[in-house]
């Protein structure tokens, strides 16, 4: 790209955002003007979606008219299934998630106290984080049974690996002068690992919890969708196989608000946390 | 400092040691204790032989191979328009404050809720697989690529365009030499999560590739032979890895080269 048409880029950008920031700034309160653009665009490719299914551009037996999908989002039936699986993945998590902290953060500060197991196990522990463990769930469907224990201990399994490998680090960076301070005071190893040292790791091992809820999530509703059993994932495969082309497209839309808005909780959380 | 020899026993070595025979020992024990059904948990040198014989099948090298092809057509479609995407977010403010929280927002999604919409679009052949490994790869390497691109001292940019460099240029001369690290780690993460993309839709619907043969397998009982395939998949995705690994040497090196004879000319002369 030459200089002059940079120029006339740049130029079309500035006109783009002055036009964008008085629209904004009619409200009376300034909205940034790239984030009205950027919902303009999303509208913009809806419309354009339900434009092309209307006209059968686009087979209805391949994606549903956005209009259907969300109006069936608001439908009764929906809202009571939605609530329904939602309540039980979200305390699948909660249970994968208490048995991942009680038992993450104890290995952690083993792992942290005895160096020879934690240099032994740092790079079992990496190669696993990176390890598609979810393949284990049909041995796991064998071993414990099609239940939601299953369900539990494959989230358990994906989420306990970046909670330990950040408790480990966390333990690690705390600053020796601060255990120092509490050696000093002759508090006993219990007293300090409570009051200074997972003080101190607090943001790291948060940081390894919500990596961990993330893992947790993506595990259940995955393996709910695989063998269509459990909450948000069960939704969309049952709605699929139906083959009930707008219930797949409300589910799916469903679930990708759900795991958005928990994913926004989680980063709030980890911002107070910090 | 001598190399360690790999015959020494360091703790380290007798603690890894150590861990593998415990784990076996537990296998083998839980395996004959009958705690559990019948043929649940075969003994550990069951699954050996399940092992040894699955790679005698010629069949497994075709379900291997459609895998990786798979993933591999996947990977370099879904890098490509990563990096596009990366560069083009990464390059303009505006559009990345108005596309960024979106993109944020589909990476931490689980991707296979949007299995039946590939399938859909497009079939249930290698195409969907091939799109759903593409799509996981997407993520990472657009992000990792973003953030490289943000990182990028002006100064080079400014001197890019002082020397009217045109867009390809400013591109391959300026962008992609200074977001090679982000972009480095970015694709060995999209390496890995296209084979996990590729397996969960074979694993969900397909008649051939490596996740199908291992669902097989399962559907049927044929318990040893799950935990071979199971063994096969989790040794080739570390192999991936590791060649992956070993392949990004040689551009890391000349990244060491360029920052070191970049600190050099930095140097006020004596």
């Amino acid at each position: 790209m030459s200089r002059t048409s940079y120029r006339h880029a740049d130029r079309a950008a500035g006109r783009l955002e002055g036009a964008l920031t008085r629209i904004a700034r009619t409200g009376g309160k300034l909205i940034d003007p790239a984030v009205l653009f950027g919902i303009a665009v999303l509208v913009a490719f809806f419309l354009g979606l339900e434009w092309l299914i209307a006209t059968d551009r686009v087979s209805r037996a391949v994606v549903a008219l956005p209009s259907d999908a969300i109006a069936g989002m608001f439908s009764p039936d929906f809202r009571g299934d939605l609530i329904g699986a939602c309540l039980l993945t979200f305390r699948l998590i909660a249970v994968a998630m208490i048995l991942e902290v009680l038992v993450a953060i104890p290995v952690g500060y083993l792992l942290y106290r005895k160096p020879v197991l934690g240099t032994a196990y740092e790079g079992w522990l990496a190669a696993l984080f990176a390890a598609p463990l979810f393949l284990l769930y049909p041995l796991f469907m064998v071993i414990i049974g099609r239940n939601n224990y299953t369900l539990i201990f494959m989230g358990f399994i994906a989420g306990i690996i970046p909670i330990i490998i950040h408790a480990r680090l966390a333990f690690m960076t705390v600053p020796q002068t601060l255990i120092n301070v509490g050696k000093s005071f002759n508090l006993p190893e219990a007293t300090i690992f409570r009051k200074i040292i997972l003080p101190s790791g607090a943001p790291t091992i948060f940081s390894g919890i919500r990596l961990g809820l993330i893992y947790t999530l993506i595990n259940i509703i995955a393996i709910e969708f695989l063998v269509d059993s459990g909450g948000l994932g069960r939704m969309i495969s049952d709605r699929y196989f139906r083959f009930d082309i707008v219930g797949t497209y409300s589910a799916i839309a469903a679930v990708a608000l759900v795991s958005i808005t928990l994913n926004l909780i989680i980063s709030r959380l980890e911002k107070m946390v910090r | 400092m001598a190399a360690l020899s790999p015959l020494r026993l360091t703790p380290v070595r007798k603690v890894k040691i150590a861990t593998i025979v415990v784990l076996l020992a537990c296998w083998q024990l839980v395996s004959m204790s009958g705690l559990l059904f019948e043929g649940v948990m075969p003994p550990p040198l069951a699954v050996l032989g399940a092992l040894v014989r699955e790679l005698g099948e010629r069949s497994l090298y075709r379900d291997l191979g459609i895998t990786m092809f798979e993933a591999g057509i996947g990977f370099l479609i879904g890098s490509l328009i990563g990096i596009s995407v990366g560069i083009w977010l990464g390059g303009s403010g505006f559009m990345r404050r108005a596309f960024e929280p979106y993109v944020h927002a589909l990476a931490s999604m689980p991707k296979i809720i949007f299995l039946p919409i590939l399938f859909l679009v497009f079939g249930l052949g290698i195409e969907s697989k091939i799109a759903k490994a593409a799509m996981s790869t997407f993520f990472p390497v657009g992000l990792s690529t973003m953030a490289g691109f943000m990182q990028i001292d002006s100064v080079l940019i400014n001197v890019g365009r002082s020397f009217h460099l045109r867009r390809a240029q400013m591109v391959r001369m300026i962008y992609l030499p200074a977001i090679l690290r982000p972009l480095m780690v970015g694709l060995q993460l999209g390496v890995g999560m296209s084979i996990i993309g590729v397996l969960t839709a074979e694993i969900a619907y397909a008649s051939v590739g490596i996740g199908a043969r291992l669902i097989r397998y399962s559907d049927n009982f044929n318990i040893a032979s799950t935990y071979a395939v199971m063994i096969i998949i989790f040794a080739g995705t570390a192999s991936v890895n590791y060649l992956f690994i070993r392949a990004q040497r040689p551009f890391l090196r000349y990244d060491r080269a360029r920052t070191d004879a970049a600190g050099a000319l930095a140097q006020p002369a004596p």
